[in-house]
Order: structure tokens, then sequence, then C-alpha cells
């Protein structure tokens, strides 16, 4: 079956205007009669959530932290992209629009990058007024930077915590909704099912985190706001508690999941150290404006990094990508570490490590500027390595950190189950194979504040309010359905712990299923998924009870998903016979070591249904046409 | 290069506060930390620590943890009497075990406040810091209809002070450390951050009135000078911010 993303046709520049117009509109006193759940609330719930309130619905917003303020978009440094043009460098929505095309190799709508490109001014005068303290220069005015796969400067930044700002920004309007009474706020609560009455989403079931309780909320549309899923790998720059659950549970229920093998590797975060290492930590994209990268050109050659002479350096991005530099996007810039490296040049331990070095630009502009403009980020790394990158310089190497695959979603940001609506990284519309960085928080921002008000309309504008109640009898099967894995969960009384699983899985996944791919590797992957599932359903230890505060539980329930989530993954990869952005199989690659998209074949939106844990997903495809960005070889040179 | 004595290990004994739920009794427990490296992170210790209990078919010591990367505000340990663990401006996510010696005695607690009851062992309830947010912690701005970004300048000073405030992660260090259990430090940052723009000068009075309002409801004890909250914060906020929220305070006072 092919599936149609229903974008509105029409010159590009008009769409989302028309759009607008053409879309049904709730009566202002009809609001109140709807309630609309969020789950999550990082930059695409909360921004959601207190929008919506805002215009009158009843929320009911959840997260599983202690507060929404908590969320993952909370650890975004490097900055967020708006097409101001305010240096006057030659940005416009256009260029936003085509520099996320091209940045996404391809495989994302048009009509979605669009929206998101015009929207995204707007963003920035919203946060402003909201009272995020963004960089200024002297004058008063924005200051921006730069960020990879752009040649103009668009990035809008509040030192290295932008993310924070901004989520502290969406966190503040969800507080005074939450004050008015519009939003309940439900934090240390975990959705752990979607219900489905009548074939649509109206309701979900959580466990409360604190009491163990499960139950069942219900309302009018379901917005799944829940973040991305590259824990699958288990070391990542994630939070610890961030998982595919929520979207992992709506799969199972009918909602398709896109492109799941389209993940990011970020090239600039800390090495790792050991075995016992629990996360990785991202050091921002943004130190690429001043940083250069680069290995010794000799193998084996183990002075130390300010005794290796110029001539024996090989500024590896500069050499092969001349016009784009250290700027390179970073799945380019991820694969040329791992080149290097696998290449015998990797420094560090396990010869795992480029360096990233401010030798030159201290020199040009003084430690105090690059103190200023960097200097938590030197802080947090000479806490984790106990080196001082300002003398010596860094040692990064490429981690897991975007997912851009998600649940399938049409223009109007709704999954193919009626009212289940999927926003900022758990969905998958617009960053194609690759996501350029500072366009993840555009991307949660513009989804909650601008664009979900209005679709969301469109859905309620056609459908009853109230149709289900919590005693529905889909609720009460949700619930018993979750309270029995749970006790399954308890009473396996095994030998090994969750974390000794996710880790093999995560291994496993991230030797074969990272960076590169090949179908031999897949393949063999896909042959053991299902031996380490078997295993945590014979051999897990859980101890403790569920009606209380239990987080090996919850974190049991995360690695159950991730260990069926991780087999769809690979398939998709296997299936996708060409390399784009962050998916490379080594067999798709130009003779430089370039990806070799296929667009002959394999331009389309891979869109999977469930069928069964045991058995083979079914694929549907959502054809991609390029009107306006013509396909051509994705050239950073 | 440091990272080569990476082969030797410590081992370390842990004092760690347990207590079953909210009104459970609570009491010190003893467990011992082996092979940990200067690498891991506190929390990587612990995180030892809990397999083996697991393993011995124990309860694991609860915390609550998530970035592990000194910026979501969640973790909170008071170690050796000292909220965070006294590395400046470090989150105990971020304290790394090289701080620490072969041997070495560590005690383990929770924040201790009236207006944080502990859920479980090192696990408190903080909802009463969002009770202060919701209370004034915002500039009523709808979404959409703003102005253009640059339509307002805003002079760096007042930007960077702005940004020095809301620095602030919202662990409650501040609080824990107080020996009144004042939320002043928290209050004061965000108070200070929207008072200085233009855009948040507008409800700059009622906003300080309404959170002092909010913070003393919660149960959050009054400022006596002490700036043990400073000390103890990771995000080095300046106890500037609580002058400012006086200031703030007395304007609204006196209309
Ligand atoms: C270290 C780091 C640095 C980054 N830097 C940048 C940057 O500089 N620029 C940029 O544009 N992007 C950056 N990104 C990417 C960007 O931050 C994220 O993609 C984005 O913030 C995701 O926002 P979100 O709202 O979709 O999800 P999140 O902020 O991850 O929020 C997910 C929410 O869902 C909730 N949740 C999840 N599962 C459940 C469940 N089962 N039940 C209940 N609640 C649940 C969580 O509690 C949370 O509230 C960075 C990412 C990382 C990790
Ligand atoms: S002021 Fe400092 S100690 Fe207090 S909550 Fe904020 S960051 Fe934590
Ligand atoms: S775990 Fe997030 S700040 Fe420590």
């Amino acid at each position: 079956m092919n599936l149609n993303g229903k974008c509105p046709t029409g010159p590009i520049e008009k769409t989302w205007d028309k759009h607008r117009f053409d879309m049904k509109l709730v009566n202002p006193a009809n609001k109140r009669k709807y309630k609309i759940l969020v789950v999550g609330t990082g930059l695409a719930g909360a921004s959601a959530a207190a929008s919506l309130a805002e215009l009158g619905y009843n929320v009911e917003a959840f997260c599983y932290q202690d507060s929404p303020r908590r969320a993952h978009s909370i650890a975004a440094q490097g900055g967020i992209n708006a097409s101001k043009n305010y240096p006057n460098d030659g940005d416009s929505i256009y260029r936003l629009f085509y520099d996320t095309v091209k940045g996404g190799d391809f495989r994302a709508r048009e009509a979605d990058v669009w929206r998101l490109a015009q929207v995204s001014s707007h963003i920035i005068d919203q946060c402003v007024a909201q009272g995020v303290p963004f960089a200024r220069d002297y004058a008063g005015y924005l200051d921006n930077r730069s960020f990879g796969g752009a040649q103009v400067s668009r990035t809008f930044y509040a030192r290295g915590q932008t993310g924070q700002q901004l989520l502290l920004g969406a966190y503040s309007a969800l507080s005074r909704q939450i004050k008015a009474g519009m939003v309940k706020m439900f934090p240390r609560t975990e959705m752990l099912d979607l219900v489905l009455v009548d074939g649509e989403a109206k309701g979900i079931t959580v466990r409360d985190l604190i009491s163990g309780e499960i139950r069942c909320h219900v309302g009018d549309a379901v917005l799944l706001c829940t973040g991305g899923y590259v824990n699958v790998f288990y070391l990542s720059t994630m939070a610890m508690g961030a998982s595919v659950t929520a979207i992992w549970k709506a799969y199972k229920k009918g909602a398709f999941f896109a492109n799941p093998c389209y993940t990011q590797i970020h090239p600039t975060c800390i090495p790792q150290s050991g075995d016992y290492q629990s996360k990785l930590t991202l050091m921002s994209e943004s130190l690429r404006n001043d940083g250069r990268c680069w290995v010794p050109k000799n193998r084996g050659d183990n002075r130390s990094p300010n005794d290796i002479p110029e001539e024996d350096r090989d500024y590896y991005l500069e050499r092969k990508y001349p016009s784009f530099g250290n700027l390179a996007p970073r799945d380019i810039a991820s694969r040329a570490a791992k080149e290097q490296c696998d290449d015998g040049r990797g420094v560090g331990p396990g010869g795992r490590g480029v360096y990233l070095d401010f030798r030159d630009s201290i020199a040009r502009l003084g430690e105090e500027t690059i103190r200023e403009r960097y200097g938590n980020l030197f802080e947090m790394y000479e806490r984790i390595t106990d080196e001082n990158g300002y003398k010596v310089p860094m040692r990064i190497y490429p981690a897991p950190h975007y997912a851009m695959g998600g649940l399938w979603v049409d223009y109007n940001l709704m999954s193919n189950i009626p009212g289940l609506f999927v926003l900022g990284e758990a969905n998958f519309s617009v960053h194609g194979a690759n996501r350029l960085g500072a366009s993840a928080l555009m991307q949660g921002l513009a989804d909650g504040y601008f664009v979900i008000p209005y679709t969301v309309a469109h859905y309620l504008a056609q459908t009853k309010p109230g149709k289900a109640k919590e005693d529905h009898a889909e609720c009460r099967k949700s619930i018993e359905d979750v309270k029995g894995s749970m006790k399954k969960l308890l009473s396996i009384n095994g030998r090994r712990t969750v974390t000794e699983l996710m880790r093999e899985l995560g291994t496993l996944m991230w030797n074969n299923v990272g960076m590169a791919r090949s179908k031999e590797g897949l393949t063999e992957v896909i042959m053991k998924i299902p031996g380490i599932r078997e295993e945590f359903w014979q051999n897990l230890r859980v101890t403790g009870n569920g009606a209380q505060i239990n987080q090996q539980l919850e974190n049991a329930g995360r690695t159950a998903d991730f260990l069926e989530f991780a087999e769809l993954l690979c398939r998709d990869a296997l299936h996708r016979n060409e390399s784009c952005g962050g998916h490379f199989r080594v067999e798709y690659q130009y003779e430089d070591g370039e990806a070799k998209r296929d667009d002959k074949n394999y331009c389309y939106s891979a869109a999977w249904e469930f069928k069964g844990v045991d058995s083979e997903p079914e694929l549907h495809k959502e054809p991609l046409e390029f009107k306006e960005v013509h396909l051509a070889v994705r050239s950073y040179k | 290069m440091s990272g080569q004595n990476e082969h030797k290990t410590m081992t370390l004994k842990l004092i760690v506060w347990r207590q079953n739920g909210k009104n459970g009794p609570g009491r010190f427990e003893t467990y011992t930390a082996r092979e940990i490296t200067e690498h891991h992170s506190f929390l990587e210790m612990l995180d030892v620590v809990n397999e083996d209990l697991i393993k011995e078919g124990k309860e694991p010591i609860i915390f609550d943890h998530d970035c592990r990367e000194g910026i979501c505000g969640v973790c909170s340990q008071v170690i050796n009497g000292v909220p965070h663990g006294g590395q400046e401006r470090t989150t105990v996510c971020q304290l790394h075990m090289r701080k620490f010696k072969d041997g070495d005695t560590i005690y383990i607690e929770p924040w201790r406040a009236r207006a944080f009851p502990i859920l479980k062992d090192l696990m408190v309830d903080r909802s009463a810091l969002d009770t202060i947010i919701q209370a004034g912690g915002y500039t009523s701005a709808h979404t959409g209809g703003a102005p253009d970004a640059n339509a307002i300048p805003i002079p760096k000073p007042d930007a960077e002070y702005s940004m020095d405030a809301a620095e602030c992660i919202g662990c409650g260090a501040c609080v824990a450390a107080c020996p009144n259990g004042a939320a002043m430090l928290f209050t004061g940052a965000k108070v200070a951050q929207l008072a200085v723009l233009p855009q948040g000068k507008v409800e700059a009075k009622e906003r300080a009135r309404a959170m002092i309002k909010a913070m003393q409801e919660c149960g959050f004890g009054n400022c006596t000078n002490h700036y043990e909250c400073q000390a103890a914060c990771p995000k080095g906020i300046h106890v500037k911010f609580i002058a400012r929220l006086n200031r703030e305070y007395i304007r609204a006072l006196i209309g």
C-alpha cells in the first residue's frame, strides 16, 4: 500500500497558508468540551500543552521526570535555527528549506520542511517574549553563530544552554496554564499503553511511578511528544530514562513506524572510558566553529598532541571537504572520524578518538574569547576527563545522539491512527535521513507552538467530544494487559540484571548497526536479538515489587520494548539497499567512501506495520517527490 | 596525558540513608563499593553497588538521576554533609571518583528540608519548586502575536545578568543547604532573570509578590543571610539575586 502524507499542493510558498485556511476550526465556546492528552513535556510537548490550553482546550500532560522542566530537551547546548537573516548574509526561508532538504539527504517531504522554515522566525519572537535570554551583541540585538551543513549564520543561542533556556520558556508557559487550571500535570507518570476506541486514539494507560498505580486516562485526542529512541544503543547522549516505549506501544496498536534506521551519530562526544560507563556526553557541535579536527598523519604516532608538528597532522575534514571544512554535516563528520580510527590513526584509549584542537583559534582570538564562547563546555570536558582543553586538544568520538525516524505522521502530524498525533523527535517528519545541527529544537517548538494548534482543531472539529470513558472495556483491558506484563517482569526471578541485558543489546547494536551497516552484520543481529529477548524473559531479575517506587521495574519495561524495537530498526536498515544520511551501508558507497543513494529504488519513506512480535512487519511506502530542490548527489566538498 | 593509571582501583565504604516510603522510618546502611576507578562518576559508582545488591536479591538504593550531565537538575544527594558533594559548580552526576581516595568512608543522604518530603531512600519530592514557578515565574505572553525578536534591543549587560540568573537548574541544593530550608536563591533567580528584561518588567512586582507567597505556603523557611545556598549551588547562582528579589518584593508592597 502506498501511503499519502496529504500535503497541500500548489506553489510551495503558499502551501501552509492555504492549508491553514482550508482546515476546520473549533469554535471558541466548544474548545473547553474537548480534552487533549499530551504525553511528554519536552520542547514539543510543553509548547503544545501550553498553546492548546491558552486556546481553551482542557489538557492533561504527562512526563516520567519529577517535573516538566527536566525533559531531555534541557540538555541541548548549541542553538536553534531560524531564517531571520539578521546578519544579512543571504539567509531566507527558501535557503533554510533548501539546506534542510539537502541536509536530510532528500528523504523528507518538501511541504513539511517548507512549513518548518516558514514558522522558524516566529519561534524566536515567541521565545524572546517569554524572557528567554538569548545571546546579544553590544548594540543589544540578537547574536548568531554557524552550525554544520549551512554557510550562513542562522543559529540563535543562549550560552551553551540553549535547550535549557528554550525548555524553561515553554515550561513557564505551561506553568502559567497549570496555575490557570487549564492543564493538569502528571509528573513521574509513565505511559505504558495506548487505548483505541473504534479505531481512534482515545486514551493512555499509565503507571504512577511513586505509588505504582496503573490507570487509564481518556481524552479526545492523544499527542505523543516522547522524544527519541537512540538509547537502543545503550550508550548515547540521551537521558537515562529516554526510551522507545510510548511510540512502541502505539506501534503495537497499529501506528506505523517510519524510517527507524535513520539514526544520528554525533561527531563530537567525549570518548568512552570504561565498561562501567552509563552514558556518553556530547560536546556541542558549535565547538567546530573554532576547533579543528585532526589525527596524526602516521599510524602509531604516540607523541603527545602538542609535540606533533603541523606537517605530521592530518586535518582530515578540511582536506576532504574544503568548502565546509570542520563544519561538514554530522553524518559526514562522524564517518570521517571513524574512517581515520579504522585506519589506525585514532588517538586515546583503544585508538577510538580524534583531536578537536583550539590552539589556532586561541592564538587568533585569545583564550578569553574562547572561554566566553564555550567556557561551560571546556569545564564539563575537564570534569569528565581531567584534561584542560585550552592547553591540550580535546579528544572526541562519535556517539548515538538523535533519531530521525519515528512514528509516521501526515502533514497534520497525525499518525495513521485517527486522533493520534506525534510531535518533536518522536515523529519522522522533517529531517529525512540526517538532521542538521540546531534544527531539532526548531522542529520541536514549531510542532508545538505553531502547527498542532491548527491541525488538532481540524481533527477535533470532526469528532464528538467525550466519546470514551475511563471504564470503557478497552481501558479495562489495557489496564489488565499492563498489570500482566508488570507481574511477569517481577516474577521471572532469574540471575541477570536489566542493565546487563540492555548493555548486551546495545553493544551488539552499536558494533553492527551504529555508524556502518552491512547485509551480513544486520542479518546476524536480526538472528541474535530473539536470543537476548528470550534470555531476558527467562533469566531477568527485578527485586522489590510493583506497588512502590521501583526503578528496575521501570527500566525492565523500557528494555523489553527496546529488545523488540531493535529488530525493527535492523530490518529497516537491511531493506534499504542504499546509503543515505545517517544510514550508511558499506556495500553502497562511491570510491572515495561517500554515501551512494539510490533514488530510483529508495526515494520513499518506509513505514512499518506491526504484525506480531515474532512475525515480520509489513512495509508501506510513501513515495517522495522533489519539485523544488532537485535530487542531486549531496556534496559538501 | 592522564587516564593511564586506570588499572588502579579503589574500595570505599558507603554509609547510605535508606527509607522505605514517605512515612517509613529511615536508617543508615553500610555498603562496600569495590573496583572503582578514578573515571567512574559518583552515580556510576552507585550503579556498581546497586548491581551487586540486585544480584544478592536485595533492593537497590533509589536515587533520582536522568541527564547525568549536570543540566536536568534531578540528581540530589548530600555527600558527607554537603549537597552535591562540594566540588565547585558541580552536580552529583558530574562528580567523579578521582575526588576520593581508596579506603574513604562516604556518607550519602537525601536533601533534607521541610518542603521536600522524602519519597524513598535518596529520592525527594520537589514539586514545591514547580508550585513557586506556577505562581508567577513567567511572562504572560500567549503563543502567537509576539513582535519581531529584535524589535526591542536589550543591553548586553542586562541580557548577561538575565542569563546568569536563568542558569538555575531547579535542583534544590540551595534549599537543602540552608539552615532555614529557604528557597530564596531559587526564587530570586527567576524573579531577577525576568525583572531585568523589558518583556518581564511589566509583571515584575506582581510576580515577586505571588512567588514569595507561594514560597511561604509551601513550607520553605525565611532567609537569614547565611549564604550557604550560593556555596552549594552547582550553577554558581549569586546571592545578589536574593537582594533583587527583596527589592522587587518591597516595590510590590509599597505599590
Ligand atoms: C546532548 C544533546 C544536545 C543537543 N543539542 C541540540 C542543539 O544544540 N540544537 C538542536 O536543535 N537540537 C539539539 N539536540 C536535540 C534536541 O534536544 C532534541 O531532539 C529535542 O529537544 C527533543 O525534544 P522533544 O520535545 O521531542 O523530546 P524530549 O525533550 O526528549 O522530551 C520527551 C518527553 O517525553 C516524556 N516521556 C518519554 N517517554 C514517556 C513515557 N513513556 N511516558 C510519559 N512520558 C514520557 C519525557 O518525560 C519528556 O517529558 C540535542 C540533544 C542532546 C541529547
Ligand atoms: S539556585 Fe542553584 S542550588 Fe538552587 S535550585 Fe537553582 S541551581 Fe539548584
Ligand atoms: S542527573 Fe541531570 S543534573 Fe544530575
